[in-house]
């Protein structure tokens, strides 16, 4: 997996509440058996129209948020279901980072196993991001060392963040190379329930 | 004497592997469900890494998510079929075993794991699935994971999990005569919000919990996850061990009956403190219908349609969601025109849920402009059904009677809802585009979908079932 240490980039601001992974990626794309290409796909029936262009009234389509790399949104993002398809679609889209006052408990963990960082900050803080990059270009700084997203003008918001996570992320680890060197300690507990 | 502890906490410490500081608890999973949509991907790592499954044993596998439920044996969809045709030969060399879409265990992955005795309480069970909290109903701690999460399960039969919070779901009193399990978690859903049980396993608990069967219970559970929950579960009782009982896999003779000691010892302890705690009235619950496009956004049937302007919370959302719905602020629920009526899913598809549905029906016939269709949530359900001859029942009434698969719950096969028209559906989630593009998803019970198809919209069902208990 990629690592992430720290990520400069686009802000795209959606500011709709409780996004779920329907809508992140519908189901008729799920069929795939690959784990790339989800890019195109990525929130479908928001962003064409159905004939199958592009809707110039979807702000993601908007010519000030190509190149969007920092996606934010509103509470509870990513909730329904499990799909980890929502997540490749969001990193195959081109973003590393997504921040939100909430996200959905399989979605967050999802996230990192993608070399995606989900950064929670207080709902007043999104709402500033928002309010800013609604009116045009927004850039954002994200640093996983020290758990802060910043920008030119002096704005911070701090972030708490899980050692075990923040390390998986800051490493690029492979969780199943990691959790293989426990071997033992799995074979024991097997033996003890048998 | 030991100090008292939540079900959720002696499941838990039975089955952490290793504990280390700075790190979530290694947990390991005693049952892993699999199927086609969530688990390509998985198998395909495990071959690049040259990895295998640590566990077959403990593995099961079906086919349920885009499975046609009519003419089976032609799959138009290449796609799909492509993507059945991997797990077949994903079980195969990795050594699962599977039931196929013509195999007499398929069925809904939830649906199949109680029917075959592999769900048992005190287990640990996990499937690339949101609602594998189902099994929970058995007094299981039973969670949805993603694809790389069910890599990690096959690879190492364990997964990295934080200890949950507690939370108490408490259902004091009886539910009214024609109020359901479906309308409880809805009626539950609607007062606390889609993300309150968000970091937390809830267990459910009170007196109209206890009264209900283990098909309700499942129901319940089955949309913790709708709530935010990861996982909800129920403390087993006699009805859990009964319904275990004799199942294909569930323990026999001497092993059984230390099983069942072992089981009925894992309910919560007098005294043990949860995290939190929510509390509802059973006796002040209606029949819900869902009018938005989240599974919160529901209302009984008595009442109107939410007026944006009247709304203290996501005013926009509720406006967006209206818009959607092609509803007016408002609007009274009975009012919504219906073109289509879905029974079915891992939430109302088992044999009690198409009984209840068939005795509302049995010598109605389905409105005049409505397309009504019954999924059986597997082959066991259609063929029990066909035994007792719900299937004419309800194909007497005009409902199209089909083949067991998640269908038109998420429109996966070609059961699709048209853009713009309604469907009064017993599957758990009303999101945009859903149940397809445009569509538009009413979450009811099955004995008010059975009644909205009759009438073309929807009605109180507690004045159909004087009739039906007549017409009995």
């Amino acid at each position: 997996m990629e690592a992430f240490v720290r990520h400069s980039g686009l802000v795209y601001p959606l500011n709709r509440a409780n996004i779920d992974t329907d809508q992140i990626i519908p189901k008729q794309f799920l069929k795939r058996i690959e784990r790339k290409g989800f890019w195109k796909f990525l929130f479908y029936n928001w962003r064409y129209d159905d004939d199958g262009n592009l809707r110039d009234d979807f702000s993601l389509n908007y010519p000030e948020y190509q190149g969007a790399s920092v996606l934010v949104a509103g509470e509870n993002f990513g909730c329904g279901s499990s799909r980890e398809h929502a997540p490749w679609a969001i990193q195959d889209y081109g973003f590393r980072v997504v921040i939100a006052p909430s996200f959905a408990d399989i979605f967050y963990s999802n996230c990192f196993k993608n070399g995606i960082l989900p950064v929670q900050l207080k709902r007043d803080e999104v709402s500033q991001i928002m309010d800013r990059a609604g009116g045009g270009e927004c850039y954002l700084s994200v640093d996983l060392v020290d758990q802060i997203v910043f920008d030119r003008t002096g704005w911070s918001a701090t972030f708490e963040i899980d050692e075990y996570h923040k390390n998986m992320l800051l490493n690029g680890w492979d969780e199943i190379s990691v959790t293989l060197t426990y071997d033992d300690a799995i074979s024991a507990f097997e033996n003890q329930q048998n | 004497m030991s100090q008292p502890e939540t079900i959720i906490e002696k499941i838990w410490k039975k089955h952490v592997v290793h504990q280390e500081e700075g790190k979530p608890d290694l947990l390991y999973i005693d049952l892993h469900l699999v199927h086609e949509v969530t688990s390509p991907q998985a198998f395909e790592g495990l071959r690049m890494n040259s990895r295998k499954v640590r566990r077959p044993d403990l593995t099961f596998a079906t086919m349920d998510h885009n499975v046609p439920t009519i003419h089976r044996n032609v799959i138009k969809d290449a796609i799909s079929k492509k993507q059945m045709e991997t797990l077949e030969e994903n079980c195969e060399e990795f050594g699962v075993s599977l039931a196929d879409i013509h195999h007499p265990d398929q069925g809904i992955v939830h649906i199949i794991g109680p029917e075959l005795g592999l769900t048992q309480p005190g287990k640990t069970i996990v499937c690339g699935d949101s609602h594998t909290s189902t099994h929970g109903a058995f007094g299981a701690i039973a969670f949805g994971i993603g694809t790389s999460e069910v890599e990690h399960v096959l690879s190492t039969q364990t997964l990295w999990q934080a200890p949950p919070k507690t939370m108490q779901v408490k259902v004091n009193g009886k539910l009214g005569t024609g109020v359901t399990a479906k309308d409880l978690i809805l009626a539950i859903i609607a007062k606390f919000g889609v993300r309150f049980g968000s970091g937390y396993i809830m267990e459910y608990t009170g007196e109209a919990i206890r009264d209900m069967s283990m098909e309700e219970r499942m129901t319940v559970c089955n949309m913790s996850i709708e709530a935010g929950a990861r996982a909800g579960l129920i403390s087993p009782d006699e009805k859990t061990v009964q319904f275990v009982e004799g199942r294909r896999h569930a323990p026999k003779g001497e092993e059984f009956e230390k099983a069942e000691k072992e089981w009925l010892a894992l309910a919560t302890d007098e005294g043990a403190v949860y995290d939190s705690t929510v509390e509802i009235n059973a006796d002040e619950i209606e029949p819900q219908v869902s009018w938005g496009t989240n599974p919160s956004q529901c209302v009984p049937v008595s009442a109107s349609v939410p007026d944006p302007e009247k709304v203290t919370d996501d005013e926009d959302g509720v406006r967006r969601a209206l818009e959607y719905m092609g509803l007016e602020p408002n609007q009274p629920i009975e009012s919504i025109e219906l073109q289509h009526v879905f029974i079915g899913s891992c939430t109302n598809a088992r044999l009690a849920d198409l009984r209840k549905a068939a005795r509302m029906i049995e010598g109605r016939k389905v409105h005049e402009g409505i397309r009504a269709m019954v999924v059986p949530g597997s082959f066991a359900v259609k063929q029990e059904a066909e035994t007792e001859g719900l299937d004419r029942i309800f194909m007497e009434a005009g409902f199209e009677w089909r083949s067991a698969g998640c269908s038109m719950c998420l429109g996966m096969n070609d059961d699709i809802v048209p853009p713009g028209e309604h469907c009064a559906s017993t599957s758990n989630r009303n999101f945009e585009g859903r149940q397809g593009n445009g569509a538009r998803t009413h979450l009811v019970s099955p004995e008010m979908a059975a009644v909205a198809a009759v009438e073309g919209h929807f009605v109180d069902v507690r004045k159909y079932t004087s009739a039906a208990e007549r017409v009995i």
